[in-house]
């Protein structure tokens, strides 16, 4: 699969994300086939394509939630200190669901990501404002719109560091001015020598981002 | 991994949450018990440490379905899968923050429901004694089961019957040691042994099998 030649990065490399002849079955469909590529910090690949081309596939089997068949994922060249780690201690997933409880507030679901994932970042009050949702940290998240629940799962990515961003459709549900403002979240995480994967067929309005388009399997056997 | 335990515990407590279920759902078999016995206070009170352990078996296994399945439904479990910390270790916190509010309460309560049942207080002793160190069991053994039907729609039938023949040493022993505290020669101390040394077994080796199995479960 051929790419726009990377955007040069200025700073440093940290890390490269590479994928190497990834095959991946889904039962016994086979989704993914002999798919290879590499995404270096400060980088960001945004994979389209039709659905059921098997974008969410791709995504889990980066983040490991997926075990794959054959090829590899490695973190190559890595910074001393992301040294020995695999892509799930350094990626946050942001799937088709918000990872939010019902019943807890705003704050309570956020402080408790906080807690889980460790290496604490924005603290929740900085990560509200930064999605444009600050004052609604009491309000339970059964109460919240589809975009504001979007919204605070973004948040999500605030209030841990993590250098790789594995998003799935991560502007579902969002208005323009939404939309906007998570561009520039990501245009910073980029800037701060972070790594975005997503998968999506809106869009997302970043700056030099490469894309790969992922055909259908059956699709590539008839040829 | 104390922030799993907080949130558990606060969902649990919240409306809607488990632990009021299973309290209310162990009140309602041990008052329909002597209804179905009869008013036979010394037969009722034979069968007292039976009544109260099969209420808290069912009682357990009532909000079990939904231990691992809210999570999956809502996203978490992928995070859980994710994150850094064992996932043997998670699962042993959230089958932990389960005994909280289900064993637990259904423990501290049992010298009320031993009025009901016409119980002597040598045997509200040893129910509360063998309840607190066999419930836990349930909710351990529970675990497995609710990771290997998380997939499931329905789940919750087939749960109850991979779990039940499990939780039934637990049951024999547990039972068994109520009875041995008030028939006079037969010792308290082994059956009430074999309970703890039933918990402890289960308590370490179901959040591994439980956590082999969610693994299996993803999609």
């Amino acid at each position: 699969m051929g790419f726009p030649s990377p955007q040069p990065v200025v700073k440093p490399l940290i890390m490269k994300l590479q994928i190497q002849n990834l095959t991946v079955n889904r039962g016994e469909e086979r989704i993914l086939s002999d798919l290879s590529f590499s995404v270096a910090t400060g980088e960001a690949l945004i994979v389209s394509g039709a659905n059921g081309a098997g974008k969410s596939t791709l995504l889990r089997a980066l983040a490991g939630l997926l075990s794959s068949e054959s090829g590899s994922i490695e973190i190559v060249e890595p910074e001393a200190e992301f040294a020995g780690q695999s892509v799930a201690d350094l990626c946050h997933y942001l799937g088709g669901e918000n990872a939010m409880k019902p019943a807890l507030s705003v704050e309570e679901n956020l402080q408790f990501w906080q807690d889980f994932c460790g290496q604490p970042h924005l603290d929740v009050d900085e990560a509200l404002d930064m999605v444009g949702l600050d004052g609604l940290q009491t309000v339970p998240f059964a109460h919240l719109s589809t975009g504001q629940r979007r919204r605070i799962a973004i948040a999500r990515l605030l209030v841990s560091y993590r250098p790789i961003w594995i998003l799935d459709e991560p502007t579902s549900g969002l208005d323009a001015a939404s939309e906007q403002q998570f561009a520039a979240l990501m245009q910073a995480h980029l800037e701060d020598d972070g790594l975005i994967v997503a998968a999506t067929h809106i869009p997302l309005g970043l700056d030099g981002a490469r894309q790969m388009v992922l055909e259908p399997y059956a699709a590539e056997t008839e040829e | 991994m104390k922030a799993l335990l907080i949130r558990d515990l606060r969902l649990a407590l919240r409306s809607g949450g488990s632990a009021a279920t299973a309290l209310l759902f162990f009140l309602a078999v041990v008052v329909a018990m002597p209804f179905a016995v009869g008013p036979n206070a010394e037969l009722l009170s034979t069968i007292g440490g039976a009544t109260l352990w099969i209420g808290a078996l069912l009682a357990g296994l009532l909000g079990l379905e939904r231990l691992f399945q809210i999570d999956r439904e809502d996203g978490s479990l992928d995070q859980m899968i994710l994150s850094p910390v064992p996932l043997p270790a998670q699962v042993f916190i959230k089958s932990f923050a389960h005994w909280l509010v289900t064993g637990l309460p259904l423990t501290l309560t049992v010298p009320i429901f031993g009025i009901f049942l016409g119980m002597n207080a040598t045997t509200v002793s040893a129910s509360m004694a063998t309840l607190f160190v066999g419930t836990p069991a349930i909710s351990f053994i529970g675990a497995v089961g609710a990771a290997v039907t998380v997939s499931l729609p329905r789940g919750g039938l087939l749960l109850s019957v991979l779990v039940l023949p499990l939780c039934i040493p637990v049951l024999i022993f547990g039972v068994g040691a109520v009875r041995a505290a008030v028939t006079e020669p037969d010792p308290f101390l082994p059956p009430f042994l074999l309970v703890t040394a039933i918990s402890l077994f289960f308590s370490v080796l179901g959040p591994f099998a439980a956590a082999f199995a969610l693994r299996l479960g993803l999609d």
